[in-house]
């Protein structure tokens, strides 16, 4: 009779903390993973990430009273690497240097006991997963291929054991852009077609923003915010994760009165309206983050009824092809604002450094932001 | 132009004259001390004695002969006894603290430099040490007897015991310094990546840190096995009359002996001898890696 499958989440955490002598590597981490997700973690380096996907490839194991990893609902806490089933990509690939790809690829079937007879056919069937052709790289050694074949290879170790649960270690990091970006369709592709729950460590947000089903932010050991790429980027909950996902620009000021269902804010040399958020109250100080694309430039005698406005002065437009930024000096500070090109040479813009202009935006089109934790 | 410029201005317009101008005094060295003096004693072994100690001119294969009397044929046997036990116990010895000392972290440089430091005494010296430790009322048997485990000395010096003690003694860092700095070079996510694949510590021992290992191993080896096959000094000192290896022989026909045709013999044949066992061990290890593949 074949077991039910375990229908809770893949991957679960709950408040893992993880100490090296002094220094805390993950503070009470709780997320769960489910089937089949595309989960990233994503954060700058020394954030904890790496240490997260260790603890759930069995590296490293959690503090004691240091919380619980579930793998399908089983606590692992203890259980060593080679018990786990997992697959795993490592950074630097890790690849066997004295064997050759298809020995490589064939190691972790030989440790789990494959029928001899059946090996062959699975590395074959692993090699053309990864679009690496057996009949010319099969009998080579790691040290006679480039780097993206080697991260092929990587890739087929993993996955010739089906397993589970991929653990992906920054594998695109030392890859050209043009391989990164065919790389991360390719990943994104295995993650549909094979059904298989994929974990992703990254510091680069637009690879995880591209990639991933879910982001889990990660800041000084922590999780900042947990959410789909749409919820992280439209909605960033801290400065930190403003900052750190595209590009913010900071408004900051005191909630005066009740507006609607929003708050007049008076700050920034100015009065503005933002929406309600839970945390906000009478005399209460508002830190709001506003994309450079949810911004209008206008000149001073053209603003929009109804929308918020700051003066400022155009200190310089950036060319970036589908878009131009203007930097608009408000105040002490600079706001980047992303106008759509609709082609310099026919249609230039209206207004060039020195100008005095309006910065704008719809009350809504801003993020109401809490403290980062 | 000065002469100095002009001095590189013509080496620099001939980079082989250059390489060949650096090459020359090392080569020019090895050619009288090493490559001379060689070829001297190739000509020596096939000319006969002259009764009063020196060398005959004439041609003669007598001196290798004689080597292959049964009396000499044991010493040989003997040597190359002594020259893979020592080798096997060295690696038995040196793998596990080689393999400790690349895990050590902070405290490698240490550890390495404990086991480069008995070459701060020369070899003579410290197989003087060992002879004090060993001889019938020396520190082994004294502290024996104090502590009441025996109650007269062991006989040690003069016994293959004490020969074979003596030379691994004196060659295991030969073992250790190549096998570390192999071990050292094994990148950890290596059996990291073992481990996820499945392999539990004891597979992925002799999956990937054997195999990893090997050059060190084989250079280990080759380091202690020929200065061992060749080795006079340990056997004289710890294995007296009774010990003799080919080395002694070949030592003995030079200086008391004086017969130098018979001592050139003899080496060439243990020259002979090394170079055949490099080969074979060479060519077996390739057989292995090739089996790899």
């Amino acid at each position: 009779m074949a077991e039910a499958p375990y229908a809770g989440p893949v991957v679960e955490f709950r408040n893992v903390s993880k100490t090296f002598g002094n220094y805390k590597a993950c503070i009470d981490i709780s997320f769960q993973i489910e089937r089949g997700e595309f989960f990233s973690l994503l954060g700058p380096s020394g954030c904890g990430k790496t240490t997260t996907l260790r603890l759930i490839a069995g590296f490293e194991e959690p503090d004691r009273n240091g919380g619980e990893v579930r793998i399908d609902g089983q606590l692992v806490n203890t259980q060593r690497p080679y018990e786990r089933q997992l697959g795993m990509v490592f950074q630097n690939y890790a690849l066997f240097p004295h064997l050759t790809v298809e020995r490589n690829i064939a190691f972790g079937l030989e440790m789990r006991g494959t029928p001899k007879a059946e090996v062959p056919g699975r590395v074959e069937k692993a090699m053309s997963m990864v679009r690496l052709d057996p009949g010319l790289f099969a009998r080579r050694k790691p040290a006679q291929l480039s780097g993206g074949q080697r991260q092929r290879v990587a890739l087929a170790r993993a996955l010739v054991l089906e397993p589970r649960i991929l653990l992906l270690d920054e594998p695109l990091g030392a890859l050209d852009l043009k391989l990164r970006k065919e790389m991360q369709l390719e990943l994104k592709q295995l993650n549909k077609d094979l059904g298989m729950t994929f974990v992703f460590v990254t510091h680069d947000q637009e690879e995880a923003l591209t990639m991933s089903d879910r982001i889990a932010v990660m800041s000084n050991s922590r999780i900042a915010q947990l959410g789909t790429p749409a919820q992280i980027y439209e909605c960033p909950r801290t400065p930190f994760v403003a900052r750190f996902i595209g590009e913010s620009n900071f408004f900051e000021g005191k909630c005066v009165e009740r507006q609607g269902d929003g708050w007049l804010v008076e700050g920034e040399g100015a009065r503005f309206e933002v929406p309600n958020h839970p945390g906000l109250s009478e005399g209460g100080a508002v830190r709001i983050a506003v994309r450079p694309e949810w911004l209008d430039v206008f000149r001073p005698d053209a603003v929009p009824p109804g929308e918020n406005a700051l003066p400022g002065v155009v200190r310089t437009v950036i060319y970036l092809g589908e878009t131009l930024h203007v930097l608009v000096r408000v105040g002490q500070r600079e706001v980047a604002v992303a106008v759509r090109n609709e082609g310099q040479l026919t249609r230039p813009l209206t207004f060039k450094a020195g100008d005095a202009v309006v910065v704008a935006w719809m009350r809504d089109d801003c993020q109401v932001l809490e403290e980062d934790g | 132009m000065t002469v100095r410029q002009r001095f590189l201005r013509f080496f620099h317009e001939r980079p082989h004259l250059k390489a060949w101008a650096l090459l020359a005094p090392g080569m020019g060295w090895l050619l009288l001390f090493f490559v001379v003096p060689l070829l001297m004693m190739f000509g020596y072994s096939f000319m006969p004695r002259n009764p009063l100690g020196g060398v005959d001119a004439g041609f003669t294969l007598e001196n290798y002969a004689r080597f292959f009397d049964p009396l000499y044929l044991k010493i040989v046997l003997k040597t190359v006894g002594y020259a893979l036990s020592c080798t096997a116990l060295c690696l038995l010895l040196g793998f596990p603290v080689a393999y400790a000392i690349a895990r050590a972290g902070r405290l490698r440089n240490f550890l390495i430099f404990l086991v480069m430091l008995p070459f701060w005494t020369s070899f003579l010296v410290r197989m003087y040490a060992m002879m004090f430790m060993m001889r019938d009322s020396g520190l082994i048997n004294s502290t024996l007897i104090s502590l009441g485990v025996i109650e007269t000395g062991f006989e040690m010096l003069s016994t293959p015991f004490a020969v074979l003690t003596g030379l691994v003694f004196g060659f295991v860092p030969f073992m250790v310094l190549p096998i570390y700095s192999s071990l050292e070079k094994l990148d950890l996510s290596l059996l990291e990546a073992a481990s996820v694949l499945g392999a539990r510590p004891a597979k992925s021992f002799v999956r990937v840190t054997l195999p990893l290992a090997m050059p060190g191993v084989v250079a280990g080896s080759l380091l202690v096995f020929i200065p061992a096959l060749g080795s006079f000094l340990t056997s004289d000192v710890l294995g007296g009359a009774k010990e003799v290896l080919v080395g002694n022989l070949v030592q003995n026909q030079f200086g008391s002996a004086r017969d130098w045709p018979f001592g050139s013999a003899a080496s060439f044949v243990m020259m002979t001898l090394v170079l055949g066992a490099v080969t074979v061990y060479l060519r077996v290890r390739d057989a292995g890696e090739a089996m790899e593949k």
